[in-house]
């Protein structure tokens, strides 16, 4: 597809509708915009080679799960373009980050602007923790750490079936303290898998607050490498580090990109909400207007309009 | 005297998969207790070593299917299920991966104790939407198994015998039917895997004492036929006896227990089986009689449900088959 906006721009277009969405819908998760617009900006305007969408602008209800008998069946990969050998696959690990992929897909015209009031709504495809079925969604990422080993076995798959196209993981720093993402590691550093990459948000947050008062991982590049990884650390809001660290030569090893970002980043009033990020909500209506005059003046628009209740 | 055959799984799986190139042979690091060493050794480009990392395995198999291949895991079946639960559910069996999941050593056919025994592998997966369920029970059916387990849309899980294994049969599994071993009257007996053996040991010790058994063996689980069932279940005086290598919960003693309240029907139920307990670690033949999953066993439940005394005991029932703990065929060792 050709690039309509630059990443800049797709990435200032993120933060804004994951902020107006959660505005009117009391909460939402913000700090995840804040911390990967850039990185979902780049993968879906630069980095990778997507096909035109398959599904319809506009998503299709929720059509039933996977079962014999449901033969219309389909994942939300088309969102990411047709399953063809030349092209690449993303995979969005921490599936909490739906709403921000969501607002990406708008923005690099992949979906219409009504998928996202589709949001969390009974029925629907686009569901709050990206499932299969919602948009840009390629497999089940709901649990933390599956997302890596299938993207491995994929990648494996193509190499064998000769496909060009490689397999990218979106993945968040919270997921290393599951087992599996090690696995996944020494798996594709023991088969050479380096048609798989990854690009992780390391936001130091995770559900309970940041990552070192839950449970310390330390040096995440130190243990990725000595498992058989190349790794890249950049900052997450540098488009051309981004850039370089992708063209990283990672013969015979997975490329991990660690992209070391702020929780705040573009919303700075979300300091006073550090460290209990995972999912704002407003404590009244009066920290909503306030938040909402304050942040809106941050991302340059006009204050989210709504009915007070 | 029954026929045995050394390693069935080894050669059948071997010529299926040369002929079946999108299968993928893995393991993780139980290669030649799983039978597949001579096919890493001669293949191994169609082989994958996934170490000790089942979590992985299941959601990189889930990769591959994804792929368009066809990965069959192997491993012993606890450690298909347990472990890596959550990669199982949501990397192979929510998105139907044509993934061939060969457990092997099922129920108390490993002297390892609890954490080497599936006891509970049956009533986990036929909990679980998309899977479905093969069990094996002579070498005849080991050899049938790729074969019967490629041919499922969907993901499936095998109970696989290994080793030294008896032929009971002489016609492959047909998925989703059952056989029909003897077509009496009094009760119906109803079995799978390694408890079929041992009714047939029972077989005629209780035709001498004059009881009439309609005996079931079942290689597929899920899908289920159980109007099929039913027809047994309605062609017997007596009631149902069902002897499983697994807990009674949830098993095939289950099964036939729904199969029953959903008809609405009238009939006695004796499940035979784990009675709601783990098992330790003991050969095949200990454990079977200390747990009560053996051929006596059967016949004392024969007795309770039609109120009889048959006056069978141990030295009436055909010969126990006693592996060599070190043979060849890894009979009992891990």
């Amino acid at each position: 597809m050709k690039n309509k906006k630059t990443t800049e721009e797709v990435a200032l277009g993120i933060r804004r509708r994951v902020f107006e969405h959660s505005m009117r819908n009391n909460g939402g998760y913000l700090s995840q915009a804040c911390s990967a617009a850039e990185q979902l900006a780049w993968l879906y305007n630069e980095a990778l080679n997507l096909g035109e969408p398959t599904m319809p602008m506009i998503p299709p209800p929720f059509g039933g799960v996977p079962a014999p008998g449901n033969d219309d069946y389909v994942t939300g990969a088309g969102y990411n373009g047709p399953f063809e050998p030349q092209y690449d696959r993303l995979f969005i690990a921490p599936a909490h980050y739906a709403l921000v992929a969501y607002a990406t897909l708008i923005e690099v015209g992949r979906m219409a602007e009504e998928g996202l009031e589709m949001f969390n709504k009974d029925g629907s495809s686009v569901e709050m923790i990206g499932a299969e079925h919602s948009p840009g969604m390629e497999v089940h990422n709901g649990t933390l750490g599956i997302g890596l080993s299938t993207g491995a076995g994929l990648a494996y798959g193509r190499r064998m079936r000769g496909d060009s196209g490689e397999v990218c993981v979106f993945m968040s720093d919270g997921e290393v303290q599951e087992g599996q993402t090690w696995e996944a590691i020494q798996a594709c550093a023991h088969h050479g898998i380096d048609n798989v990459w990854a690009i992780m948000d390391v936001n130091d947050q995770q559900c309970d607050g940041a990552m070192s008062s839950v449970m310390e991982v330390r040096d995440i590049a130190t243990k990725m490498r000595a498992f058989g990884a190349t790794v890249v650390e950049i900052d997450a809001h540098d488009l051309d580090a981004m850039r370089q660290a992708k063209a990283e030569p990672h013969d015979g090893q997975p490329l991990i990109i660690l992209a070391h970002s702020s929780p705040t980043k573009g919303m700075e009033f979300l300091q006073r909400r550090f460290p209990r990020l995972h999912y704002v909500r407003f404590k009244s209506e009066e920290e909503r207007d306030e938040m909402n005059q304050s942040i809106a003046k941050e991302l340059g628009i006009d204050p989210v309009q709504f009915d007070t209740h | 005297m029954v026929e045995m055959v050394t390693r069935p799984y080894a050669s059948a799986f071997e010529k299926y998969a040369l002929a079946n190139k999108d299968v993928i042979c893995m393991s993780a690091d139980l290669t030649s207790s799983c039978e597949i060493d001579g096919f890493r050794d001669r293949h191994p480009e169609q082989f994958m070593s996934m170490g000790m990392a089942e979590q992985n395995m299941m959601s990189f198999a889930g990769g591959l299917g994804l792929a368009g291949y066809r990965p069959f895991i192997h491993t012993f079946g606890v450690f298909t299920y347990r472990r890596p639960y959550d990669q199982l559910m949501a990397s192979i069996a929510y998105p139907r991966r044509k993934v061939r999941i060969m457990g092997f050593l099922p129920g108390v056919t490993t002297p390892g104790g609890m954490t080497h025994q599936a006891i509970e592998d049956i009533a986990i997966m036929r909990a679980m939407p998309n899977m479905s369920i093969l069990e094996t029970g002579d070498a005849t059916e080991v050899e049938s198994l790729c074969e019967a387990a490629d041919s499922i849309d969907g993901p499936v899980y095998c109970r696989v015998l290994r080793g030294s294994v008896p032929r009971l049969f002489d016609t492959p599994i047909k998925v989703g039917e059952m056989r029909e071993l003897s077509a009496g009257d009094d009760v119906l007996v109803v079995t799978a895997g390694i408890t079929t053996e041992e009714a047939l040991r029972a077989k005629a010790a209780l035709a001498g004492a004059g009881v009439s058994i309609r005996h079931l063996h079942l290689h597929t689980l899920k899908p289920f036929d159980s109007k099929r069932l039913l027809d047994h279940l309605q062609s017997v005086k007596h009631g149902v006896i069902t002897l499983e290598n697994h807990v009674i919960n949830g098993g095939i003693g289950s099964l036939v227990a729904e199969t029953i309240a959903e008809a609405g029907i009238e009939k006695k139920l004796v499940r035979l089986g784990l009675q709601d307990t783990y098992a330790h670690g003991g050969s095949r033949p200990y454990l079977m009689r200390y747990y009560g999953l053996d051929a006596l066993a059967l016949v004392r439940g024969i007795e309770g449900l039609m109120n009889i005394e048959t006056n069978i005991d141990a030295d009436d029932l055909d010969a126990v088959r006693v592996d060599a703990v070190h043979s060849s065929a890894k009979a009992e060792a891990l």
